[in-house]
């Protein structure tokens, strides 16, 4: 039997590395500035899709990455603690704190994991991302 | 033109060697084709049974396929050699691919033997040795009970706490030998490991001789030649291994006579251009079923073909240590030598369940071997003390009676091994060699040790040795080995806290911007918002602090697998009226919610979306709950007994004071989570004496214990105070607690913090009782202080709109809940969806 959860992550598979210089970009409305909590993450709902979106105060930056964590498959990353090592801004999900680049999506934590990473854009008090 | 090297075989040997040659740039002088039969790349046999526990296939696969074609190995998965013309050197596969080689490596590992009974073929009969033998268990294990394994060696053994893990409730091992584990222990080390396992559920038949295996098409029941019959669901043969050798035979290669492919000190066989490595390869009369000594001919075989060989096989080590959860079995060096060859020491003891036994050289000069059940701590020192001929105390005994929290311990003791001292024996790595990384290259951590010597990778067993080494090494550099908490803070915990203090610091943010740098990370975050708490007691959902504390401070509750949250309200002492029980009742069957009674004396309920925890709450708090901060590093729960308000035994009443100590320390955020307990007399029913802090009836008032707890390590508090009053037992705990949240570590519980401690109980004893430091007064203020402050936190959560709008799955759909929850039905009531089962 095919999972719901193993659909979702084989569409996503074939997006990995795609440049998005190429291609044209749509930005979706999310969400507002305040739906997501200062230096921590939150869950939005797209196309039927769960994205998590991370406002990252402390470095005045915005990331965007799939709520899926590959370790068990836990819709579970936008509750997860913030952070960096060295330069690199990551997210530790709370299941068991595998930890996944924001920047690229790579599994910092030494497994062979990947996670997608999307676009985002603050504008007017509003947050877009790039699906 | 390149040579060819083939390797037939991808388990872990024939993966070690692949990874061998290439680290030798093999990979530049041969092309590298590799087949295995398993339909996936090889994964770490040692660690199966984890498959049934935490690991998923890619955790336990050794190498990606990413890793094959990087090193422009080709791998062929699912297609087994069938067949090898040595004249011509080619090989023919199951797949019709034919392919000649200049080298041929056979690394085709063992299979279980299974032994002739009748009726083994039948349905639920199983082996234990591939993820696909752990499938099938699974899902047959789903509809079974009672669960047995033939065979108590080192896997049947594992095989038979599988079937726990797997839910049989009723398990058995059947052994043949008068002993288990007979290739390594003997009979009083056995009959303790037996006694111990029976404690874990696992009922062990010595003696006994299997004659049948009957049934209708799945397995009934086993039939014995005593007459005696056991009825089962489940069968595990783990009677031992069978080399994998048939395809050698077919080539006309010799074999041993009870199989085996015959190997010589270069691993060469009969055909000078084949080797045979790993479970396959029969040396001197010897099959190694371990991974080290396998890793061992890989290497030497990769050192061979490359021309520079330095090394021959001449034999390995087969000391074990198994690592059966919470039973430690350990044998190493010559562990049946017998007087008068030698002397023997035995130390046992029956109620811990421990039994050690050294055989020292009639000179008194060196340690031979041994064995150790129960407790196998010094299990690496005893096994380097034998493999390096290192001089042994003038008291034997002190080797295997050492003090107690290990004194001296392994510090001084890996620091005196001699350089070529093996450390990793799956790895083969030299103490030299991690001397060399941490002084040379700083790899000071164990991390940064794995990835540039592959130490600790294996089977693990010698983390806490590299551990040690570590800071050994730093340490005789001179350099202060400080625990600062991660890359962001250069302070220890303790200095943080008095600075977080002095600075009159709130929140993380502030914490961070004034006493650390960079951005911060998932461990000092929930490390300094427990300081925080435990400093100033405000709400930790407020002030930007939200984000700051560990998932499941940040949601009150504690996540659960499918990522619904679990429901805990406070019920002190354990105590509660028949109308709090309806309430609870009506709540969970309104919200759909699996209850259960915990092991703290109170109600778990299970299965709650996150947008529902408000709600949840809310209705609670109406009817007179608080939050029991299950998902805190805070306290917990205070056990009780009834006591004098109904036992014929009690002395003093246990369930009143537990009340009283409950509802003073509730909310108390600490650098771990603290339990208690108060029995009513000596008998202790309420379990007090594996508590943070226990307290225990007298006939005069109340005996104090510390720093005991449960859990993986299991340790007896000790005893503080005596007989003191109701008041003196709540100031003894006012200081005892405010000296261990201001000086511990980060999640470091009370009983690895005294272990730690210089000078032990008695400095303990001589800063909370007679004052030492002075610090008493200031002790009590700060416990007053901070009960003054409390405050329930759900309830402030559920009143203040900002904090409450934060519980939603999504934030553009506020009403939505997850749609990937998924339940199970379980005995009336709800389960989540097994997360191993999505993931395939
Ligand atoms: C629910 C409960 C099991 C049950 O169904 O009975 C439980 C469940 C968990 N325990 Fe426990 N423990 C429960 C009683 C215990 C006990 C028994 C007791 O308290 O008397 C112990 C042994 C006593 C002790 O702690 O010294 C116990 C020793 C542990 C440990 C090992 C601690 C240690 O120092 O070694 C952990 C792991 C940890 O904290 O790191 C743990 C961790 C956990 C966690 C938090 C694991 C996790 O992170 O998800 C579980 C979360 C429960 C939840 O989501 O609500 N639990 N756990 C019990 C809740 C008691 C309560 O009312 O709060
Ligand atoms: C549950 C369990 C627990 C264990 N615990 C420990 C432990 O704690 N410590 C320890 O040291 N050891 C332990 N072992 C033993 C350890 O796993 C083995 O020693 C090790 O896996 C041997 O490696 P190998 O490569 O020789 O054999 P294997 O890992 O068995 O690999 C051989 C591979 O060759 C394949 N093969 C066979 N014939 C062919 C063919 N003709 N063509 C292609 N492929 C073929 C097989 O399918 C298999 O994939 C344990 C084993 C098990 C099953
Ligand atoms: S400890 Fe046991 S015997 Fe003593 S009061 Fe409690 S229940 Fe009674
Ligand atoms: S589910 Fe995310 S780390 Fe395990």
């Amino acid at each position: 039997m095919i999972h719901l959860y193993e659909l979702f992550h084989a569409m996503m598979k074939p997006m990995k590395n795609m440049n998005n210089t190429e291609t044209i970009t749509t930005w979706i409305l999310a969400c507002k500035v305040e739906d997501i909590p200062e230096n921590g993450g939150a869950c939005v709902l797209l196309d039927g899709e769960q994205i998590a979106i991370y406002n990252f105060k402390k470095r005045g930056e915005w990331y965007a990455t799939q709520n899926l964590c590959p370790h068990k498959q836990q819709m579970a990353l936008s509750r997860g603690m913030i952070g960096s090592t060295g330069e690199e801004p990551k997210v530790a999900c709370p299941f068991h704190k595998k930890t996944f680049s924001l920047k690229t999506g790579a599994c910092l934590s030494g497994d062979d994991y990947e996670i997608k990473t999307y676009e985002v854009k603050v504008e007017n008090n509003q947050v877009f991302v790039a699906l | 033109m390149k040579k060819k090297v083939v390797v037939v075989g991808n388990g872990m040997v024939g993966y070690k060697f692949c990874e061998k040659l290439v680290s030798k740039g093999g990979n530049e002088q041969f092309d590298i084709i590799v087949f295995g039969e398993e339909p996936r790349p090889a994964y770490d046999r040692v660690h199966l049974s984890a498959y049934f526990g935490e690991k998923t296939i890619a955790e336990l696969t050794m190498a990606p396929l990413e890793w094959y074609s990087e090193n422009q190995i080709q791998l062929y998965l699912s297609d087994p050699v069938t067949n090898i013309d040595r004249k011509k050197k080619i090989i023919n596969t199951h797949q019709g691919i034919s392919l000649n080689y200049d080298y041929l490596i056979l690394a085709t590992g063992s299979a279980p033997f299974v032994p002739p009974i009748p009726g083994v073929e039948k349905d639920g009969v199983f082996v234990y040795r591939t993820i696909e033998d752990l499938d099938m268990m699974k899902s047959h294990a789903a509809k079974s009970k009672i669960g047995a394994v033939i065979g108590g060696g080192l896997l049947g053994l594992e095989a038979a706490k599988a079937l726990l893990d797997l839910g049989i409730t009723d398990a058995h091992v059947i052994e043949f030998a008068p002993r288990l584990m007979p290739k390594q222990i003997d009979q009083a080390g056995s009959d303790i490991l037996k006694s111990k396992l029976n404690a874990l559920g696992i009922k062990i038949h010595c003696n006994k001789n299997t004659q049948e295996i009957s049934g209708e098409d799945s397995i009934e029941k086993m039939v014995f030649a005593d007459g005696e019959t056991l009825k089962v669901d489940m069968l595990v043969i783990s009677a031992g291994i069978k080399p994998r050798d048939e395809l050698a035979k077919i080539a006309g290669l010799e074999v041993g006579s009870r199989g085996g492919i015959l190997v010589n000190n270069k691993l060469q066989t009969s055909d000078e251009s084949i080797f045979a490595i790993g479970e396959c390869a029969l040396h001197e009369h010897m099959i190694y079923g371990l991974v080290a000594p396998g890793y061992e001919m890989a290497d030497i075989v990769a050192s061979e073909l490359m021309g520079n060989a330095t090394k021959e096989f001449t034999g390995f080590d087969m000391s074990t240590k198994l690592k059966l959860i919470g039973v430690d079995v350990a044998s190493f060096g010559n562990a049946f030598a017998e007087e008068p060859d030698c002397q023997t020491i035995i130390y046992e003891n029956k109620t811990k369940g421990v039994y050690k036994r050294i055989n020292i050289s009639n000179d008194n000069k060196y340690l031979l071997g041994g064995i150790l059940v129960g407790d196998a701590e010094q299990y690496n020192m005893l096994l380097q003390t034998v493999n390096n001929k290192l001089p042994i105390p003038a008291d034997a005994e002190d080797l295997i009676l050492g003090s107690r929290g290990g004194e001296s311990g392994g510090e001084s003791g890996v620091m005196s091994l001699p350089d070529e001292a093996l450390i990793c024996s799956c790895e083969a790595i030299t103490k030299g060699q991690i001397c060399h990384e941490v002084i040379e290259n700083g790899n000071d951590t164990v991390d940064a040790l794995k990835k540039s010597t592959k130490a600790c990778t294996g089977c693990g067993g010698c983390t806490p040795m590299v551990k040690d080494l570590i800071q050994g090494i730093l340490k005789s550099q001179g350099k202060v080995v400080r625990n600062v908490l991660c890359e962001h803070f250069d302070h220890t915990r303790q200095e943080l806290l008095s600075l977080v203090k002095i600075k009159n610091l709130k929140t993380y943010d502030d914490v961070l911007e004034d006493l650390g740098h960079g951005d911060g990370c998932e461990i000092c975050k929930p490390a300094v918002a427990s300081i925080l708490a435990s400093l100033w007691n405000e709400n930790v959902l407020e002030k930007g602090r939200l984000t700051a504390q560990d998932s499941n401070d940040r949601f009150l509750a504690n996540i659960q697998r499918g990522g619904t949250y679990s429901v805990v309200p406070r019920i002190p002492g354990g105590e509660i009226t028949p109308e709090k029980l309806i309430a609870i009742g009506e709540v969970a069957q309104k919200y759909g919610l699996y209850t259960k009674i915990t092991g703290g004396q109170r109600i778990d309920m299970f299965g709650a979306h996150v947008g529902d925890l408000p709600a949840i709450w809310e209705e609670l708090i109406a009817a007179g709950f608080e939050s029991g901060q299950a998902y805190g590093k805070s306290l917990r729960t205070v056990k009780s007994c009834v006591g004098t308000t109904w036992c014929r035994f009690g002395v003093q009443d246990a369930v009143s004071f537990a009340i009283e100590v409950e509802n003073r320390y509730k909310g108390l955020r600490s650098p771990h989570k603290l339990k208690s307990a108060v029995s009513g007399c000596i008998r202790e029913c309420a379990e007090a004496q594996s508590k943070d802090f226990g307290i225990i009836a007298t006939e005069k008032g109340w005996n104090l214990y510390v720093c005991g707890n449960g859990g993986s390590k299991p340790r007896h508090a000790e005893l503080l105070a005596t007989d003191v009053s109701s008041e003196m037992c709540l100031k003894l705990i006012d200081r005892f607690l405010m000296f261990y949240i201001k000086t511990a570590e980060p999640l470091q519980r009370t009983a690895p913090w005294l272990d730690k401690m210089e000078g032990g109980l008695a400095y303990l004893k001589s800063v909370v009782i007679d004052d030492s430091l002075g610090l008493n007064a200031q002790f009590e203020a700060d416990m007053d202080a901070l009960v003054d402050s409390y405050k329930c936190e759900w309830k402030e959560a559920v009143e203040t709109p900002e904090i409450r709008k934060r519980f939603v799955h999504f934030v553009n759909a506020p009403e939505e809940k997850d749609p990937t929850v998924k339940f199970e039905p379980l005995r009336e009531q709800i389960k989540a969806e097994d997360w191993n089962a999505v993931l395939k």
